[in-house]
């Protein structure tokens, strides 16, 4: 049964995706990786949330759940939009190209 | 109102003339010639009325003098002087001359200065004239009304001011009328003369203070026998330094230099101030102290024969002189000899006697010779209104000198009024009977005899000359054929000029009965004031002497110059009987070449040394720029410049820059343009503040 699993696998899967997420942030060149890793980021978020909600009998964390997955579909539609506008400009969506703000 | 209470009057002879000079000051600018002339003359004669009351009283009473304490003026210690008032009957005679001539000066200055050619309708010159002569007329009353010596020493400076001021009115120009400094360096002459006169005026002043502890006049004399018999040499030294500032001011030898050059004020200022009333302010102060000097004979010697070499050294240089008023320049300096001579004989009285005649007729030949110039300048207008043919008149610019003799002759028959009053002045001046000069020098000529027989003869040779030279004026003047165009286009002068002459000229025939052999008025007037003084006898065969020798000298006169009047151009036949003789009298004896070679060109080279090379070399060079400005110099950009300012604050300054450049530059690195690394260092952010929260 689902009450059966402890709170803490659930974590540590939410931790485990987190870190899969930030380590794809930090490797990776392509934006629509890192967007991706960025999703996977969030939603182990979302996990924690959830679990927390459920350990806890609260319903805040399922309503906040609702809220970042509204933000993160509102983040890519922007956030593509910025990669259409900088394959236009560069031709090239590497991130690492985008370096014109460097001191 | 009580005689008391008229003494209480007397500070309004100084406070009259200073109203008057405050009025045309300060209201001047808006009042006419007319008024500017009118009010000075009502503020002198003013003090001429107050001054006959005062003598009213002084007559009316007992005579003694009175002071009147009018204000404190210094206190320090024991050293107490107040301006005190001393009214007697030796003041009295003084300010009834100074107001009296002074108040007839300022009626005729009203006519001359307007027809002065130098004048050239200029309202503020006109003005400033009347301001000076006032302020002279108040300052001649501090002089001869203060009680103390050193009251008496403001007004003696306060009058040679005014002499300066005057003398260089036309400051601008010469005595023709042309650009140039002469008036004014004859006013600074005037100033320096008297300067080292005032010297030795102040030396005696201080000597006084220090041996009497006290001033003024009552002071001093009671003190000066008990002084004079336990230290007779100070009263010498007081009366001989006393005597330097006399020279001075009474243009006695060796000081005399600066009056003949005086003549380049305008003849009202002439008559006034070097005439009748400021030089003989040496022969006043000498009268005053006759206390001190009867104390000390070697003093009056000295100042007897001072006055007798002077009498008849300017004399004989009258004779060889071609200006109308620089003879009678000379004749004043001759004149104050006589009257310095009688005063240093002891003949106090008969030295005022010939101060006060001597005052009347010479202001009258000065005005007179005013008179005669302006009537020459009238000449010479017509004439360069005639040649210049109406089209530009006065552009003819022909240097004419209106005050040479030379162009004069035959001014009596254009001249009436003047030429005979100009001659009663003349005949005056040569003693003779019985005009006012007669008796007032033949009561010195007659004192001397008796007392002192050098300066008796020094003086009759003087009166010799003095007639002689008057003489040849006369003929020069008013005789013979005009030897200039302008000569005989000469006009008379107009009433508000020839009426004070003619009052003048009426003074100068009855002055004398002010101290008439016999009555001896003035004697026992002046007695009241002058311990001792005796009625002199009158002496024939002194009177007798010096009336033929005056005769004798008028008819040699009438030989050289009458009988054969001068030509246009023609040499003074002096020259040819005298030869050298007469070119050391119309050279001056050189007086002023040697003092020029021996004083003055010294005072030249030392202060071109003390301004070349104390001052210019070593002051300014040397101390200035290269002590003071070196150091400052280097003060400034070496230690200020490089190791303060550049070294250090900029140092400071640049280091902060520098450190903030550099830690800025390391910074930089941190902003490296990639996203990812921001995004690891986000994530560090995190986990750092995260761990620390939760394992604090």
């Amino acid at each position: 049964m689902v009450d059966t699993i402890p709170l803490s696998w659930y974590l540590a899967i939410s931790a485990a995706l987190f870190t899969m997420g930030a380590l794809g942030v930090l490797i990776r060149r392509n934006p629509l990786i890192i967007f991706m890793s960025i999703e996977l980021m969030l939603n182990s978020a979302n996990l924690a949330f959830v679990a927390f909600a459920r350990s806890f009998n609260v319903l805040t964390g399922q309503i906040f759940v609702f809220f970042v997955m509204t933000v993160a579909a509102a983040e890519v539609a922007v956030g593509l939009a910025l990669i259409v506008i900088i394959f236009r400009n560069k031709h090239s969506i590497d991130v690492d190209l985008m370096n014109s703000l460097k001191g | 109102m009580t005689s008391s209470g008229l003494f209480s009057l007397v500070p309004l002879i100084v406070l009259l003339p200073v109203l008057g000079l405050l009025i045309n000051l300060i209201f001047g600018g808006r009042m006419s010639e007319k008024a500017i002339g009118v009010v000075a003359s009502a503020a002198s004669g003013l003090a001429f009325i107050v001054a006959a009351m005062l003598g009213y009283s002084l007559w009316a009473g007992s005579g003694e003098a009175v002071v009147v304490r009018f204000a404190d003026w210094i206190h320090i210690g024991d050293l107490n002087v107040a301006w005190n008032f001393r009214v007697d009957t030796l003041s009295v005679l003084m300010m009834l001359v100074v107001s009296g001539v002074g108040t007839l000066i300022h009626i005729y200055a009203i006519g001359y200065m307007h027809e002065d050619v130098r004048f050239k309708n200029d309202i503020g010159r006109y003005r400033r004239f009347f301001v000076f002569l006032n302020l002279f007329i108040a300052m001649m009353m501090i002089l001869v009304s203060g009680d103390s010596y050193l009251m008496l020493f403001v007004g003696w400076e306060g009058v040679g001011l005014c002499s300066f001021l005057l003398i260089g009115f036309w400051y601008e120009m010469d005595t023709l009328g042309q650009p140039s400094w002469a008036n004014s360096d004859a006013a600074k002459k005037a100033m320096i003369a008297n300067r080292i006169g005032d010297f030795g005026f102040l030396l005696a002043a201080f000597t006084m203070f220090w041996w009497f502890k006290d001033l003024s006049f009552g002071g001093v004399f009671s003190q000066a026998v008990h002084i004079a018999s336990i230290a007779p040499g100070v009263i010498l030294f007081i009366t001989i330094f006393l005597l330097i500032g006399v020279a001075g001011k009474s243009a006695q030898l060796p000081l005399y230099v600066w009056l003949p050059d005086a003549m380049a004020g305008p003849t009202p200022v002439s008559a006034l101030i070097h005439a009748a009333t400021m030089v003989t302010a040496g022969v006043y102060l000498v009268a005053r102290s006759a206390p001190l000097y009867t104390l000390v004979p070697q003093a009056q010697t000295t100042v007897a024969l001072v006055g007798g070499i002077t009498a008849l050294f300017a004399a004989t240089i009258a004779v060889g002189q071609y200006d109308i008023k620089k003879v009678l320049a000379y004749s004043t300096i001759s004149q104050l000899g006589f009257m310095v001579a009688a005063v240093g004989m002891g003949a106090f009285v008969a030295g005022m006697f010939h101060l006060v005649t001597h005052a009347f007729f010479k202001a009258l030949l000065f005005l007179s010779a005013g008179s005669v110039i302006l009537g020459m300048e009238r000449g010479h207008h017509h004439l360069a209104h005639q040649k210049g043919h109406g089209e530009h008149p006065g552009e003819i610019q022909e240097v004419f000198d209106p005050g040479d003799m030379r162009n004069m002759g035959g001014l009596r028959k254009q001249m009436p009024v003047t030429f005979w009053v100009y001659l009663i002045g003349a005949l005056t001046l040569a003693g003779i009977v019985p005009l006012a000069g007669f008796w007032s020098k033949d009561e010195i000529l007659a004192d001397a005899f008796q007392k002192f027989p050098a300066v008796f003869w020094m003086l009759l040779v003087a009166a010799f000359f003095t007639a002689f030279y008057m003489g040849r004026q006369v003929w020069m003047v008013f005789f013979g054929q005009p030897r200039h165009e302008a000569a005989a286009r000469a006009e008379e002068s107009k009433p508000v000029i020839t009426v004070p002459l003619m009052i003048l000229a009426v003074l100068a025939v009855l002055g004398g009965t002010l101290n008439l052999p016999g009555l001896h008025g003035l004697t026992n007037w002046l007695g009241h004031t002058i311990a001792g003084v005796e009625a002199s006898q009158f002496n024939f065969f002194v009177a007798g002497l010096s009336t033929l020798l005056a005769l004798v000298a008028i008819g040699l006169s009438w030989v050289l110059y009458g009988r054969q009047p001068l030509a246009a151009g023609q040499k003074d036949p002096l020259k040819k009987l005298l030869g050298p003789v007469f070119t050391v009298f119309e050279r001056r004896y050189w007086v002023d070449e040697f003092y020029w070679a021996v004083f003055i060109n010294r005072y030249v080279d030392i202060a071109r040394f003390l301004a070349d090379v104390i001052d210019g070399r070593f002051w300014h060079d040397f101390i200035h720029e290269k002590v003071i400005a070196g150091t400052y110099n280097w003060i400034s950009r070496v230690v200020l410049d490089l190791r303060v300012d550049r070294q250090f604050i900029d140092a400071i300054a640049n280091g902060l820059g520098e450190l903030t450049k550099r830690i800025s530059a390391s910074l930089r690195r941190l902003q490296n343009g990639f996203v990812r690394s921001y995004a690891l260092a986000v994530l560090a952010g995190v986990v750092i503040i995260l761990g620390y929260l939760i394992l604090k």
